[in-house]
C-alpha cells in the first residue's frame, strides 16, 4: 500500500515539474514583457526581430508630423529613438513610460507600430512631478 | 470563520436574521462606496475619470483573492477533521472567486483600454491571473466531473471533496505569483499602492473610497457565500429523503475519514 502511494506521489511530482518546464518556457515572453533600450542595444539582432521596447518618454523629445510621432525612449542611461506610425493614445507623455511594439531599423532607429502606455501607482488630483505642464494631453 | 460563521449557515430564525444584518450591511457599505467614489474622490490628475474603475477593479481582485484564501482554508480544515461542511464552503468560496477573477479582468481590460490604449497585453501579471481564473474553473469542473464520475451529490460525498480539497490547496499556489507578478517581472501593470512599502502614493479621498469599496464587496462575497451554502444544503436534505438515495448516502459514511 505504501510503495503504491509513493509511486502514486512520484508520478505526480514528475507530472508537476513537467507542467512548471513546459508553462514557464510558454511564458519566457511574458515574463520578459520588454526589454530596455540598454538590452536592444546590446543586442541589436535580436532587435530587428519583432519586439517590445520599454522605457521613460525622454522629455522634449516628443515631435510630430502628420501621423508620425518620433520620440525617444530612455532607461538605464541609454536612449533609442522611436518612430511611431499613427496616433500614441491619449495618456501618452513625456516623462512617463511606454511600452513600443515594433524592430529596430538599420539605422538604429526603432520603428514602432504600436503604444501602450505605462502609469505609476501613484493617484490624486493633482498631477505628479513627472507630469508636464499643463497644456499636454489630459 | 469561526462558530458564528458556522450558525449563520443554519436554517433557524436566528441565522435569517444574521444574514439579513449582513445583507443590510453590504447594502449600505456600497451606498458609502459609491457616494465616496463617485462624488468625494477627485478626479485623477493622470489618468482622468478612468481611474475610478479602481473601485471595481481593486476590490474584486483582493475580494477573489480571500475567496481564494477561503478555499485553502476550508479544504484543509476538511481534510483534518472530515467535516463535508467545510467542502461545501470551500466549493462555494471558489464559485465567489471565479465570478469575482473574471470581473477583475473585465473592468481591469476597459480600464487598460482607457488608460493604457489596449483591451489585453501578455504582461505577467494579467496571463498569470488568466491562469487563476482557469485553475479555480477548473477546479469547479473537477468537482462535477468527480461527482458524475461517483454518482454522488457533490457537497455530501467524499470520494467527490477529497480531490477537490487537494486541487484546492494546490490552485491557491498562484495566488502570490499574481500578487508578486508585478514584482518580480516587468510589467506593463503598475505596482501596488495600498500594498506598496512606503506609505500609499493615493490621495486619502481615494483611498477611503477605496476601502469601503472593499467592504462592501467583502460583505457582499460573505452574504453570497453563506446564502450558497445554505442553499446547497436545503438541496442536499431533499436529495437525501428521496427513495433510492440510500446508496449515495451510505458512501458519504464509508467515505469518513
Amino acid at each position: 500500500m505504501i510503495r503504491r502511494r509513493v509511486g502514486r506521489i512520484a508520478v505526480v511530482a514528475v507530472v508537476l515539474a513537467a507542467g512548471g518546464v513546459l508553462v514557464t518556457g510558454a511564458l519566457q515572453d511574458t515574463l520578459t514583457y520588454y526589454r530596455t533600450p540598454g538590452e536592444v542595444l546590446d543586442d541589436p539582432d535580436a532587435g530587428r526581430r519583432p519586439t517590445r521596447l520599454g522605457g521613460e518618454v525622454v522629455p522634449g523629445s516628443v515631435r510630430r508630423s502628420g501621423d508620425l510621432v518620433t520620440f525617444r525612449l530612455g532607461g538605464d542611461g541609454h536612449e533609442i529613438t522611436v518612430t511611431q506610425r499613427g496616433m500614441p493614445p491619449e495618456t501618452f507623455r513625456e516623462g512617463q513610460g511606454a511600452i513600443v511594439e515594433g524592430r529596430l531599423s538599420a539605422t538604429g532607429v526603432f520603428e514602432s507600430d504600436r503604444v501602450v502606455v505605462q502609469h505609476g501607482n501613484e493617484y490624486g488630483p493633482s498631477p505628479g512631478p513627472l507630469a508636464p505642464e499643463a497644456g499636454g494631453a489630459r | 470563520m469561526g462558530r458564528p460563521g458556522i450558525n449563520l449557515v443554519s436554517d433557524t430564525g436566528r441565522a435569517r436574521a444574521g444574514r439579513r444584518s449582513a445583507l443590510w450591511l453590504a447594502c449600505g457599505l456600497s451606498a458609502a462606496a459609491a457616494v465616496t467614489g463617485i462624488v468625494v474622490a477627485p478626479v485623477d490628475g493622470w489618468q482622468g475619470p478612468a481611474q475610478r474603475l479602481m473601485y471595481l477593479h481593486v476590490p474584486a481582485a483582493w475580494v477573489a483573492y480571500t475567496a481564494f484564501a477561503v478555499v485553502l482554508l476550508a479544504s484543509g480544515t476538511y481534510l483534518i477533521g472530515g467535516n463535508l461542511r467545510w467542502d461545501r464552503f470551500a466549493r462555494c468560496a471558489a464559485e465567489i472567486g471565479v465570478v469575482l477573477t473574471a470581473v477583475t479582468i473585465g473592468t481591469g481590460a476597459l480600464w487598460g483600454h482607457l488608460v493604457w490604449g489596449t483591451w489585453w497585453a501578455w504582461d505577467p501579471r494579467l496571463v498569470s491571473t488568466v491562469l487563476l481564473l482557469l485553475a479555480y474553473a477548473g477546479y469547479l469542473g473537477l468537482r462535477r466531473l468527480a461527482a458524475e464520475r461517483t454518482g454522488g451529490p457533490d457537497g455530501a460525498d467524499h470520494a467527490v471533496a477529497r480531490p477537490a480539497a487537494y486541487a484546492g490547496i494546490v490552485a491557491f499556489l498562484l495566488v502570490p505569483v499574481v500578487h508578486f507578478s508585478v514584482v518580480w517581472w516587468r510589467s506593463l501593470h503598475q505596482p501596488a499602492t495600498v500594498l506598496a512599502p512606503e506609505r500609499p502614493p493615493i490621495d486619502p479621498r481615494m483611498g477611503a473610497a477605496l476601502l469601503l469599496a472593499v467592504g462592501a464587496v467583502t460583505v457582499w462575497a460573505f452574504c453570497v457565500l453563506v446564502h450558497r451554502v445554505v442553499v446547497l444544503e436545503r438541496r442536499l436534505v431533499v436529495l437525501e429523503r428521496r427513495p433510492g438515495a440510500e446508496r449515495a448516502a451510505d458512501r458519504t459514511r464509508v467515505g469518513a475519514g
